[in-house]
């Protein structure tokens, strides 16, 4: 027991700031760009904007392949491609790398179906006041997928937590980390509970508050 | 010229296995500030037609011009500028349901290139058109259907449009709203004299809305003519259908059944202006001895000008009925028999 609240006190701060650190960029990466991505695939398949089938395959097949993966064999085979661009791959930037990675996709279909969701009525009532496609996502797009893009994005940050343990045991740091490192390796039952209970209440707060803007964005 | 010249305008759909001709060869002239009507069942193109007019819809063959540009051969620019011009109104209101309503139609004045700093008084100065100044900072969710369709003639009115066009504005509403709204639309035709095309399946908005009218069926355009001279006069098939069926000129079942068993004929007679038709009566049944009982009647009023549907039951002897008929044939515009 000593022992455990010792492990704890010096190492859980860390842990948890290096998990952060990792589902911070992928997340935000990941969110922009699969946001983007995800306008792309819809613009290109909306007949009231652009149909263009061969972009929409293309992008389609290229997300799919990525999506095919397990991640356990992405963040593999995107060792040497996080040494590149990390330096480290067994740190906390380099496990982001692939976090990222999976990230992008992921979101993409997320972003893709919210656009898709919004009745083509209201497209079309948008593209007959002449409004140029950037005005048109401002002010119709975006705030109409909003809801649907946040529940999104509380799904996908929840991924990555999970991701985050797994890019953890290859040696990038984090909460994961900390349990396989103490807990299982070190049979030290209490970390690893520990550790249970924090992710636990971290996921639950995280689903709360989205679940909550989720609420305020859809109006009445 | 006209406001809007459509010409041999055809629109195809293709799909997996076949084509689907919504609009067949259609040629329409819209003049300034007229009302236009356009009726039809669902699925005749109607909606189809409309949207070649804004360009939400292009067509396959044919050119629409819309104050002498020609939107199929329009480039992006030329389009938006068109689109600007001509207000959009929907069955289904499709209002920005995210949005409270003095933003959905800041978002009409800001694809129209208005300053932002004048907007907040466009704003009210649009909403007091259709009275709801008060409820610029409500969702439309907040709405009923009548309202959200008042916004939605405010957001169509944001540039400043010469031409509207309604796509079922009004059936989605209950009869009561759909007037209101009618009247909205009659009043902002008559003050800002702005052109009006309408499609609709129902037949009632067309008597008191429209000026001229369009008969839509299969994608063609069957018949075109005055809101007036529809009524009273139909001459396509499509046309008489939903003109009788507006009318009601269908006896009830009850009172056929009724009458199972009595020799005579029944007769619908529908005649123009609101004389009364009791003097052709009692004189018909004066000189040919038949008695003549009423089994329903009403007048329409279609612009002020009144169309008369009457039922009648004729007994007596084989001749002299036949003589009445001829005479109501002679007498009366429209004489149909109903068959029992």
């Amino acid at each position: 027991m000593k022992e455990t609240i010792q492990i704890l006190q010096e190492n859980l701060g860390q842990s948890l700031w290096e998990t952060f650190e990792m589902v911070l960029i992928s997340g935000v990466i990941g969110i922009v760009l699969g946001t983007l991505i995800g306008l792309i695939l819809y613009y290109y398949s909306n007949r009231l904007f652009s149909p263009r089938p061969v972009v929409n395959a293309v992008v389609g097949f290229i997300i799919n392949a990525i999506r095919s993966l397990p991640f356990l064999i992405l963040m593999v085979v995107l060792i040497p491609f996080a040494k590149l661009l990390a330096g480290d791959p067994y740190t906390p930037m380099g496990g982001a790398v692939s976090l990222t990675v999976a990230a992008v996709p992921f979101f993409a279909r997320i972003a893709e179906s919210a656009f898709a969701e919004i009745d083509q009525g209201i497209i079309e009532a948008a593209r007959s006041t002449g409004a140029n496609f950037w005005l048109i996502f401002q002010e119709v797009l975006f705030p109409e997928a909003l809801p649907s893009l946040i529940r999104g994005i509380v799904l996908t940050i929840i991924s990555l937590i999970g991701y985050s343990a797994m890019v953890g045991t290859i040696g990038a740091g984090g909460i994961g980390n900390l349990a396989i490192q103490f807990g299982y390796n070190r049979y030290d039952t209490g970390v690893l509970i520990s550790v249970i209970v924090i992710l636990v209440i971290i996921v639950q707060i995280i689903q709360w508050i989205g679940d909550w803007l989720a609420v305020h964005y859809t109006r009445g | 010229m006209s406001q809007i010249e459509i010409t041999n305008v055809s629109v195809k759909f293709e799909q997996k296995n076949r084509t689907i001709d919504a609009v067949k060869d259609v040629s329409l002239k819209i003049e300034d500030g007229e009302i236009y009507g356009i009726v039809g069942l669902s699925g005749a193109g109607k909606s189809t037609l409309v949207r070649t007019i804004n360009g939400l819809q292009k067509p396959t063959q044919g050119t629409v011009m819309v104050n002498g540009v020609d939107i199929t051969k329009a480039n992006k620019k030329t389009l938006a500028a068109s689109r600007k011009k001509i207000g959009f109104i929907f069955q289904n209101f499709n209002l920005i349901n995210n949005r409270t309503i003095g933003q959905n139609i800041a978002f009409a004045l800001s694809a129209g290139g208005y300053p932002e700093k004048k907007q907040p008084e466009k704003i009210i100065e649009l909403l007091s058109m259709v009275g709801l100044q008060d409820r610029k900072d409500n969702y439309p969710g907040q709405l009923s259907g009548g309202q959200k369709q008042r916004v939605g003639i405010a957001r169509a009115l944001a540039n400043d449009p010469d031409i509207l066009l309604c796509d079922e504005a009004t059936s989605a509403l209950d009869l009561e709203t759909a007037e209101e709204i009618i009247t909205i639309l009659k009043d902002i035709n008559e003050r800002l004299h702005i052109t009006i095309v309408f499609i609709t399946h129902q037949l009632e908005v067309a008597k008191n809305l429209f000026d001229r009218v369009a008969v839509m069926e299969n994608g063609e355009i069957v018949e075109q003519t005055t809101a007036y001279k529809l009524f009273a006069d139909p001459k396509s098939n499509m046309a008489k259908r939903l003109v009788n069926r507006f009318l009601d000129e269908q006896l009830p079942d009850e009172v056929k059944y009724r009458l199972r068993d009595q020799p005579g004929v029944i007769l619908t007679l529908k005649y123009q202006g609101d004389d009364s038709l009791d003097p052709v009566i009692t004189e018909i049944s004066g000189r040919t001895g038949v008695s003549i009982s009423i089994l329903q009647g009403r007048i329409e009023y279609i612009h002020s000008n009144a169309i008369g549907v009457l039922a009648v039951f004729i007994t007596g002897g084989q001749n002299a009925i036949s003589k009445a008929v001829q005479l109501f044939t002679e007498k009366v515009d429209m004489v149909e028999e109903v068959s029992r």
